[in-house]
C-alpha cells in the first residue's frame, strides 16, 4: 500500500517560506499570483493491505514524527 | 561532586557539527569532556573500548549543526532516535539533577524531544512548542545580545553581567506557541522562572529585528525546564570563549568571552551536586 502525507501549516502559523516563494513569482513576473502555502509531502510505502490498520499507523508516524502538533497538521491519502 | 569527577558527554550524530568548540569549551575550564556518537550508547558494532553508558557522565550537551540534515524539521530525526534508544535513561539523568544543555541545533532537539519547556513531565509525550523558520525566511547569522533574566539555572549562576553576547546562526529559531495559548504559556514560563535568555539591542531594549533574529514571541532566546537543569538556546556561547573568538577582536576587544561564564556557570552548578 503507498499512502501520501501531507504536513501542513496550521492556520495563524506564519509561512515565511510560502511569503519569500510568493515575492520571488511576483518578482518573475508572475502577476496572478496570490498566496502560497509551502506544504511537505511524504509518500509512504507499506506493507500493509488493510486500509484501517494502515491508517492507524500512518496516524501513529504523524503524531511522533512527521507533524509536531503545535504548529503543523497532517492529511494522509491512501493511494 | 569535585571539579575531576566531572565527565561531559557532547552528542553527535551524522550533521551536528559544532562539537568540537563544544568538547574544547569544557577541556578549557579543565573538565574532562568528549564527543561521543549516539552509536556508542547502544550500538553493538561499537569496539569494546568506544562503549559508552549514560553513567558515565555528570552533565550532556546537544551540540549545534544541522543533525540529520535537519530533514522532516530541524532536531526531528535526531530527537527521534534519543526517543527510541535512550529516552528512559535520559529521563533519569535529568530527575538526578545533572544538567542537559541544546545549542541551536541542540534547542531544537530538546524541544522535538519534549524535554523543554516540559512543563509537566521531564520528557513530554508531544512537543509543546516548537522553533519554527525565522520570520525573515533566511539564516541569520550574527552577534545577538542577550539579556540574561534567570540565574537561578543550572548555566547562568556565574553569569556576573546583565547583557551577553552569543552569536546566532540558524534559519530555524523562532519560538512558537499553541495557537491561541501563547498567552497561557508565557505565564507559565514566567511563573516557574523557565525563561533565561531575552534578545535585546546593544542599548539593552527588547528590540525586533535584526536584533531579534528570528521573530522569537517575547524576543525569547533561551529556555530552561522547571528545575532549571535542562536549557536550549539558540545563539551559540561556544563560539563566544576566547578573547580571539570575539567578533570584536580585530577591533581591539582582547577581553574572555561572555561564554566562557556560562560554561563556567555549569561547572560551579555541577560541584554543588
Amino acid at each position: 500500500m503507498i499512502a501520501e502525507v501531507y504536513i501542513e501549516l496550521k492556520k495563524g502559523v506564519a509561512d515565511p517560506e510560502g511569503e519569500n516563494t510568493l515575492k520571488a513569482l511576483k518578482l518573475l513576473g508572475f502577476s496572478t499570483v496570490r498566496n502560497v502555502e509551502t506544504v511537505k509531502m511524504f509518500r509512504i510505502h507499506m506493507d500493509e493491505e488493510d486500509e484501517e490498520r494502515a491508517r492507524n499507523i500512518l496516524e501513529d508516524m504523524c503524531e511522533r514524527l512527521l507533524a509536531n502538533p503545535v504548529i503543523q497538521s497532517y492529511r494522509i491519502v491512501m493511494k | 561532586m569535585e571539579l575531576n569527577e566531572i565527565r561531559v558527554a557532547v552528542l553527535r550524530i551524522e550533521g551536528t557539527n559544532c562539537e568540537d568548540e563544544t568538547v574544547h569549551a569544557f577541556k578549557n575550564l579543565g573538565v574532562e569532556a568528549e564527543a561521543v556518537h549516539l552509536k556508542q550508547f547502544y550500538s553493538d558494532t561499537i569496539r569494546e573500548e568506544e562503549k559508552r553508558n549514560i553513567r558515565d557522565y555528570t552533565a550532556i550537551v546537544f551540540p549545534g549543526g544541522f543533525s540529520a540534515g535537519d530533514y522532516i524539521r530541524a532536531g526531528a530525526i535526531f530527537s527521534a532516535r534519543i526517543k527510541s534508544v535512550l529516552r528512559k535513561s535520559l529521563e533519569e539523568f535529568i530527575e538526578n539533577g545533572y544538567p542537559v544543555l541544546g545549542i541551536c541545533n541542540g534547542f531544537q532537539v530538546l524541544v522535538e524531544l519534549g524535554a523543554l519547556p516540559a512543563f509537566d513531565k521531564t520528557i513530554s509525550d508531544r512537543p509543546e512548542m516548537a522553533l519554527g523558520i525565522n520570520n525573515s525566511g533566511r539564516f541569520e547569522c550574527r552577534p545577538t545580545f542577550l539579556r540574561v533574566e534567570s540565574r537561578n539555572t543550572a548555566f547562568t549562576g556565574s553569569i556576573d553581567r546583565d547583557i551577553v553576547m552569543f552569536p546566532s546562526a540558524h534559519a530555524e529559531g523562532r519560538v512558537i506557541f499553541p495557537d491561541g495559548r501563547e498567552e497561557e504559556w508565557l505565564e507559565r514560563l514566567k511563573e516557574n522562572g523557565q525563561i533565561v535568555f531575552r534578545y535585546v539591542d546593544p542599548g539593552g531594549r527588547y528590540s525586533g529585528y535584526p536584533w531579534n533574529p528570528n521573530g522569537s514571541i517575547y524576543n525569547i532566546a533561551g529556555i530552561c525546564n522547571p528545575d532549571g537543569n535542562v536549557l536550549g538556546l539558540m545563539p551559540h556561547p561556544e563560539r563566544s570563549f576566547h578573547p580571539y573568538t570575539h567578533c570584536s577582536w580585530t577591533r581591539g576587544r582582547k577581553e574572555t568571552g561572555d561564554g566562557e561564564l556560562f560554561f563556567r556557570s555549569i561547572l560551579e552548578y555541577m560541584m554543588k551536586l
